[in-house]
């Protein structure tokens, strides 16, 4: 399944490109892309573990920058 | 200005004037006993915390969460070790420096997004629907297939249908980028996106939102930013070393020297602090994406749908462009081509010849009529009051009196049959001879027309470097020929199947040189399967050709070829750009660290080769957005 998010307050590319590596690592994740330009995130992962999958991509985003907030 | 940057503005301001009166103080001499004590740190850590303590809150944070290479951390350790060597007022200035730039890197992007946004403004936020005989707004996402929505003047059409009653003219350009509107009426077809210029229209919803034009296109733009050129992904990975590279030639530079050389930690830790600050790879990393952003908006703004900066890239190093011919460089439609008239005048034939075609549904009769009523500019259909009795020869043409004369209107085969003799006419087509009252009248041309922009497309192309230009064609040898010839294409290759032309693209993109690119344009109907094989796959969007969007990598939301050539300009200049502010950024950097180490830089100079830097990068970047 592949889900789109809106992002608040990501203010960094650096840390856009480091979430993006972080959140590709999780398990499960087939493809992840989070856009600095376009204050979104892309996330294409397993159906059945896609909740779970979620809160760990919450606690990678919160570990590289701790104000960005996902729009769920 | 958002919230959060005014009140950026404000501490900056404060810690400034704080900042200014310490250092006054310090000029006054009042202090001047205390220099080098408590208190005068003390008072300098006034403005530094007010400017400065979410820095080191989000570097303590980051170390708990693992993150030691973020800019924050590395601006305070910056500052903290000139605090330690006694440096207090250059570490309050980088500090206030660094946020500064930081404010206005921020304020830059902020700007720079809503720019290109701003271009792709094409989400209608309603659509009326009649209840009653009142008008009701509602999510354009709740109306179903079949409904009749209203559109007012000045309003987007919010999802694709045709039209049931009224005139009107739309603006397609937030779709096409062509600033002519296109009049309206009961029965068109008409896309979301458009505004409506004049009249108020019923349309009758044909697709829901998410398969209306609107949806798909925004879909297109919004992925396209996942699609990363290689210089993207080169300035991702080049950030993951640069920064812990940078770190440990800092520590390096404050351990090794003096413990080798002897003397003070405190000038080489000084030394170490530059290096630390210009450790962020910030600008690289947001303005390279920035200015492929901004060619993407710039190529959408003139109606070209760009999938991804990859393609953008590939584009600046188009070497090879395959066209095929129906659709894409003729339109398609048979339509009259050429008008040859013996001892009268082209209307005068034109008119004999829509006459004596009037009651005919042959689609050559059609074109004929089509060309006519264009000629005339009231639009009028011929005077039928003339036209007496019309047979129709099947398999030859059209017997027709006209004026007591009987007209001859087909081929050549009539022609003869009728002992008329006839000139010939050489031209590649379909060719309708007439004659009046026993004398061969003339001949009209019926081919399919190329577009009007083709010739241009060709040469405009040529002009941006391009070095081969190839058609390819299902058609006959002749007709391709001539075409190809019309529009001075260097190859053209003819009466292919839909699978010779995968084979013949295969050839070509095997003749490429190093690092050169093969794009082929197609109309998308049956030319998928090339479509994908090459390496940029152009199509024409011809307003909802589904499977065309789908398999290509570039769009011409109008069908037109000459934008090709305006694409690959965008494109040009968004690399220039792209290259300019590596070069800038990275040569910037490497000088300030050169001059750091031998202690010819002070924390100013690499304030600037950190974020002065990033904002010239990013606002290089934006000039891609203004690419023609």
């Amino acid at each position: 399944m592949k889900k789109k998010f809106k992002l608040t307050d990501l203010d960094c590319a650096n840390c856009a490109a480091k979430m993006e590596a972080g959140i590709k690592k999780i398990d499960g994740v087939k493809d992840a892309s989070v856009s600095f330009m376009t204050q979104k995130m892309m996330i294409e992962a397993d159906d059945d573990r896609f909740d779970e999958i979620m809160k760990e991509v919450v606690a990678v985003c919160r570990k590289v920058e701790p104000d960005c907030i996902i729009n769920m | 200005m958002t919230g959060k940057q005014k009140n950026m503005l404000t501490r900056i301001i404060v810690s400034f004037i704080l900042y200014a009166g310490v250092l006054a103080l310090g000029k006054t001499g009042v202090t001047e006993q205390f220099s080098g004590t408590w208190l005068y740190f003390l008072l300098f850590l006034i403005p530094y915390g007010i400017i400065g303590w979410d820095i080191v809150y989000k570097a303590v944070r980051g170390i708990i969460n693992g993150q030691v290479f973020d800019e924050n951390f590395l601006m305070t350790i910056a500052t903290f070790g000139a605090f330690g060597v006694g440096e207090y007022s250059e570490a309050v200035a980088v500090m206030l420096f660094y946020q500064v730039g930081e404010l206005f890197q921020n304020y830059a992007v902020t700007r720079s997004r809503q720019s290109i946004t701003e271009l792709m403004d094409i989400c209608p936020e309603y659509a009326n629907i009649e209840e009653n005989g009142e008008l009701r707004r509602v999510d354009p996402d709740d109306v179903e297939v079949g409904a009749v929505i209203v559109v007012k003047a000045g309003e987007r059409v919010p999802l694709d249908g045709v039209v049931v009653s009224g005139t009107s003219m739309v603006d397609t350009s937030a779709l096409t980028g062509e600033s002519v509107p296109r009049g309206v009426s009961a029965g068109s077809e008409i896309i979301s996106g458009c505004v409506n210029g004049s009249g108020l229209l019923r349309v009758k919803v044909t697709k829901t939102f998410d398969d209306s034009t609107v949806a798909r296109i925004l879909e297109l733009v919004e992925n396209a930013s996942s699609k990363k050129a290689r210089v993207e992904n080169f300035i991702t990975r080049f950030a993951r070393y640069y920064t812990p590279a940078v770190v440990l030639a800092a520590v390096v530079l404050a351990v090794v020297p003096p413990v080798l050389l002897g003397g003070s930690f405190g000038e080489w830790i000084r030394r170490a602090c530059i290096f630390l600050v210009i450790s962020c790879p910030c600008a690289l990393v947001i303005s390279v994406p920035l200015s492929f952003f901004g060619g993407i908006g710039a190529a959408s703004r003139i109606g070209v749908l760009v999938k991804g900066s990859n393609y953008l890239e590939a584009l600046s190093q188009l070497d090879t462009i395959v066209f095929d011919k129906t659709g894409t460089l003729t339109k398609g439609e048979f339509c009259v081509a050429g008008i040859y008239p013996e001892n009268m005048g082209t209307g005068e034939l034109l008119e004999l010849a829509a006459l004596a075609e009037n009651y005919s549904s042959h689609p050559v009769a059609e074109s004929i009529r089509q060309a006519y009523r264009e000629s005339c500019e009231k639009g009028d259909t011929p005077d039928v009051s003339r036209l007496g009795e019309v047979r129709e020869i099947s398999g030859r043409g059209i017997c027709a009196i006209i004026d007591k004369d009987e007209v001859l209107a087909g081929n050549g085969k009539l022609m003869e049959e009728h002992g008329i003799s006839y000139r010939k006419c050489e031209e590649i087509g379909t060719i309708i001879y007439l004659s009046r009252a026993g004398k061969f009248a003339g001949s009209i041309l019926i081919a399919d027309s190329v577009k009007d922009h083709a010739e241009e497309a060709v040469r405009k192309l040529k002009e941006s470097g391009v070095r081969r230009t190839v058609m390819l064609t299902g058609d006959r040898r002749e007709v391709g020929e001539a075409v190809a010839g019309k529009l001075g294409l260097d190859e053209v290759h003819a009466e292919l199947l839909p699978a010779d032309k995968v084979e013949r693209v295969e050839k070509l993109l095997g003749e490429l040189p190093d690092n050169k690119k093969l794009a082929f344009v197609g109309d998308g109907i049956n030319d998928a399967p090339v479509l994908t094989r090459a390496d940029i796959g152009i199509a024409m969007g011809s307003m909802g050709s589904d499977a065309a969007i789908e398999a290509a990598d570039v769009v011409l939301m109008d069908d037109d070829p000459a934008k090709i050539a305006r694409v690959v300009k965008i494109a040009v200049k968004t690399m220039h750009i792209v290259r300019q502010n590596i070069i800038f950024a990275l040569g910037v950097k490497a000088l300030v660290l050169l001059l750091g180490a031998f202690g010819m830089a002070n924390m100013w100079e690499a304030v600037f080769a950190d974020v002065g830097v990033s904002v010239i990068a990013i606002l290089n970047a934006m000039r891609a957005l203004r690419a023609k």
